[in-house]
């Protein structure tokens, strides 16, 4: 019998990993025509419906095997909390949390319409676990925010699209859940959107769409709800097939090498995701922070070289000639004004059960590279109620800060809202491990109470801040005084051969221009003419620091 | 400049990871358990090491239990791609005569899986095992992060995962604490068997339907790979035209009737089905939450 099922067993194999073409595939085994992939996540306040949500969606999508149809029934029986099937369990993965009810941690789930594959961040209402919120909301292309319908808004809704704006996300849907509770009410969702709306109003967001619905009843989740006949929006899942899905990363070519790929004499590549950008070969390049130039030679791929590189593709690129590059190190175009820095405006989520304390020493991760933290300058802390100032009682647990970050050594860093890659990093506490802080790069932040947030004045637009703060400018005018004031006194006493005179003309000066260069050098500060970039606050030092 | 198709992306961010792990381990290895998943995560540490060979030798926990297709087949493999593979066996569970026969599903795992896994881990000072599990796999695996923290004495403690915003992987860690890391975490099951269709890998003929020698036992077909499985009052091997939709030992994995000889069919016949694929594995059944248990025991 043995012998009969070997024979059986022995079906022909290809020969080699490296020749996907070796064997005629038919068409029919590629994959499928290329469908786009949109990731998103479900947030709002705790007891919101998220879970039931994403359980109702994956059931209406054909998502879930009979197998498991029967396993949630079995478990609603003895778990629910509804009555009936309770589609939230499909998607409490964990003991604690389908014993208390709740979500704690973010649950990935998978499902796909003929369109579009879809990954879903199931991500925690509850405070304590905003955390894990913030983890699913770092990849995602859109937010759904729940708003339970009984209740309107909730400070956890705001918290959660304040992250979510924080982190990079411009899309979002109000999904006004538990419509069945206020007998499908419009004035009731009118109101509701109103509020919803107003409240987004300050934050990042281009697209907010509002839909009521009733997930438990499956009202306008994959099909128009007869109950809302006064709701002509798409349903849910119409919704999310159709929307566009942000595109790949234009801008300028970053690369932050992740690993010197070295497997014997004579091949050296340097292996890493494109950030944003494309890149080809013949491209001149620089290295940063060493700022060593070379060009591309080669871009290899385990599918044969490649003449170019489109961003979020992991080529291995080799360069012309022989020079320091290591992990950590970021390539870029010869032409790029990105320079490492080693003080920049951040937006920080304070992630850790423990307040942050100055003594503790904390590293820096960011694309590829570390760093210690200096120190953390905190500007204001935000207000999720309002999106304002609170008082800075120092990082708490969920706390919200802009804030400077002070690092030891340069980093090249990016504003967020350019380049997601290079304008996000975590804190990690150097003696546990943890992962206290999430952070994003953001210029704004350093300037305080009034400059985030705020939609920027006639004469910010015209003259965005570049950062240098007045205090920097008192010096310069002093320093500039001392030596333009020694240089007038010697001058005039050269011309008139008296002391007395000279001393009078440069006194005088010192007072008069003094507060002109003052005004002037304050206006110059605004201008980021003839800046290789718009730098952030006394960034002066860390250039000198990298050497370049 | 187009959108990266699905299963592009999905490629770049697996090897993206495979390279962190290369990046930042001091002694990594991949876990190899010649399924489908496997095959596809060696295939990807191909591609992402290539020129080179994957910097971290390929680690087999052998319960003795594999079907034999599966053993000439990780040979092969090993072979091919010129693989450092290390097998490794619970001797000191082989001598007390554990099997899935007489102690059953649930402590035959534990010893000649979980424990044979910590001792292979820790005799060679591993401190990050790759692994090809994925999220849609199981309710407690849809929680787990890529790079999960395993505390001295490979516990996984669901409350204190670290939070993992988008590539930026915390591989920090203390003196005997570890990593477990899935690569393919985000890939479904329709996934997997798009890729292996689409790169030509190989894999286990078992999942391809062929006539086998079956019996029927609790609702489920066993396939009789040797001698070793005895037959209860009134059971008869028969053979029968079966596949599996995943490998493990093979008193423990339940086979399905299927007409799907080659990958096309195998693709045609997941896009009808309407049951899971664990559905075959007996060791899931014990309760909804002995997944999520087993992991924190630290059962891959």
């Amino acid at each position: 019998m043995n012998a009969l099922l070997r024979t059986a067993d022995i079906a022909p194999i290809a020969s080699s990993w490296a020749a996907p073409n070796a064997l005629a595939v038919p068409n029919s085994l590629n994959a499928p025509a290329p469908r786009t992939l949109l990731r998103f996540l479900t947030c709002g306040s705790v007891d919101d419906g998220k879970s039931t949500l994403i359980g109702r969606l994956l059931f209406e999508a054909g998502a879930i095997p009979d197998d498991q149809i029967a396993s949630l029934d079995k478990d609603s029986s003895r778990h629910g909390t509804t009555g009936g099937r309770d589609y939230a369990l499909l998607v409490d993965g964990l003991a604690a949390e389908r014993e208390q009810g709740i979500t704690i941690d973010v649950a990935y789930r998978y499902f796909s319409t003929p369109q579009r594959s879809f990954i879903v961040a199931d991500t925690p209402g509850h405070e304590q676990y905003t955390r894990n919120m913030a983890t699913g909301a770092s990849t995602a292309d859109l937010a759904i925010i729940l708003i339970d319908a009984s209740k309107g808004v909730l400070p956890q809704t705001r918290r959660h699209a304040y992250i979510a704006s924080m982190l990079g996300i411009r899309q979002v849907v109000l999904a006004v859940n538990k419509m069945d509770l206020v007998g499908f009410s419009e004035a009731r969702f009118r109101d509701i959107e109103r509020e919803a709306r107003a409240a987004l109003s300050t934050l990042d967001f281009t697209h907010v769409a509002a839909l009521p619905m009733a997930a438990r009843s499956g009202d306008n989740i994959a099909a128009s709800s007869s109950a809302m006949p006064w709701s002509h929006g798409p349903s849910l899942l119409a919704y999310l097939e159709q929307v566009d899905v942000a595109p790949v990363e234009q801008g300028p070519f970053r690369f932050p090498v992740q690993w010197v790929n070295r497997p014997d004499a004579d091949f050296r590549g340097f292996a890493g995701v494109v950030a944003s950008g494309s890149v080809a070969v013949g491209d001149a390049i620089k290295v940063l922070p060493s700022g060593r130039t070379a060009v591309i030679a080669r871009i290899v791929t385990a599918g044969g070289d490649q003449e170019a590189a489109q961003s979020a593709t992991v080529p291995t690129l080799v360069l012309d000639r022989e020079i320091d590059v290591s992990r950590g190190d970021v390539i870029v175009a010869a032409g790029d004004p990105i320079r490492p820095l080693k003080r920049f405006g951040a937006r920080l989520l304070w992630m850790a059960e423990q307040p942050h304390d100055p003594n503790r020493k904390l590293r820096l991760k960011l694309a590829s590279t570390d760093a210690n933290v200096a120190a953390i300058e905190i500007r204001q802390l935000v207000d999720i109620h309002t999106y304002g100032a609170v008082e800075d009682t120092g990082l708490a647990m969920n706390a919200i800060a802009q804030c400077i970050l002070a690092l030891d050594t340069p980093v090249v860093v990016a504003d967020h809202a350019q380049d997601r890659t290079l304008g996000s990093f975590i804190l990690i506490d150097a003696i546990s491990g943890a992962t206290v802080a999430l952070g994003v790069v953001d210029s704004r932040a350093a300037g305080g109470a009034a400059a985030a947030l705020q939609s920027p004045g006639l004469l910010q637009r015209l003259f965005p801040p570049t950062g240098e703060r007045p205090r920097r400018s008192v010096v310069k005018a002093l320093t500039w005084r001392a030596t333009g004031s020694a240089d007038t006194f010697l001058l005039a006493w050269l011309f008139t051969q008296s002391a007395k005179v000279a001393v009078a003309i440069s006194a005088t000066e010192i007072v008069t221009k003094l507060v002109l260069y003052y005004g002037h050098e304050r206006l110059w500060a605004r201008s980021t003419f003839g800046l290789a970039q718009a730098p952030t606050p006394e960034d002066a030092n860390s250039t000198h620091g990298a050497g370049i | 400049m187009t959108h990266l198709s699905h299963l592009d992306a999905l490629e770049a961010e697996a090897i993206f990871i495979l390279r962190e792990v290369a990046a930042t381990a001091e002694n990594p290895v991949l876990m190899y358990s010649i399924g489908k998943d496997s095959s596809v995560l060696l295939h990807l540490a191909m591609k992402a090491f290539y020129p080179g060979k994957p910097p971290f030798p390929v680690l087999h926990i052998d319960t003795t239990w594999k079907f034999k297709a599966m053993i000439s087949f990780r040979d092969e493999t090993a072979r091919r791609l010129g693989l450092n593979l290390i097998v490794h066996t619970n001797q000191e569970g082989l001598k007390a005569g554990i099997n899935p026969i007489a102690s059953g599903s649930r402590v035959h795992t534990d010893v000649m899986k979980t424990e044979a896994l910590k001792q292979a881990l820790d005799a060679n000072r591993f401190d990050m095992a790759i692994g090809g599990a994925r999220r849609d796999e199981e309710k407690s695996r849809a929680k787990e992060r890529v790079f999960s923290h395993r505390s001295p004495g490979h516990r996984w403690d669901p409350k204190q995962q670290r939070p993992e915003p988008g590539r930026l992987y915390n591989t920090a860690k203390r003196p005997g604490e570890s990593f477990r890391v899935f690569p393919i975490s985000n890939w479904t099951e329709a996934d997997v068997w798009a890729y292996v269709a689409r790169e030509n890998i190989p894999v286990v003929p078992l999942y391809f339907a062929a006539p086998r020698p079956v019996v029927e036992r609790d609702g489920a077909l066993i396939m009789r790979d040797d001698e070793r499985l005895p037959l209860l009052p009134g059971e008869v091997v028969q053979m029968r035209k079966v596949r599996f939709r995943t490998l493990g030992c093979y008193p423990l994995t339940g086979a399905v009737e299927s007409e799907a000889g080659d990958l096309a069919a195998v693709l045609e016949e997941m896009a009808q089905s309407r049951f899971s694929e664990r559905q075959g594995r007996l060791i899931d059944s014990d309760g909804s939450a002995s997944m999520e248990k087993k992991k924190q025991e630290g059962y891959f």
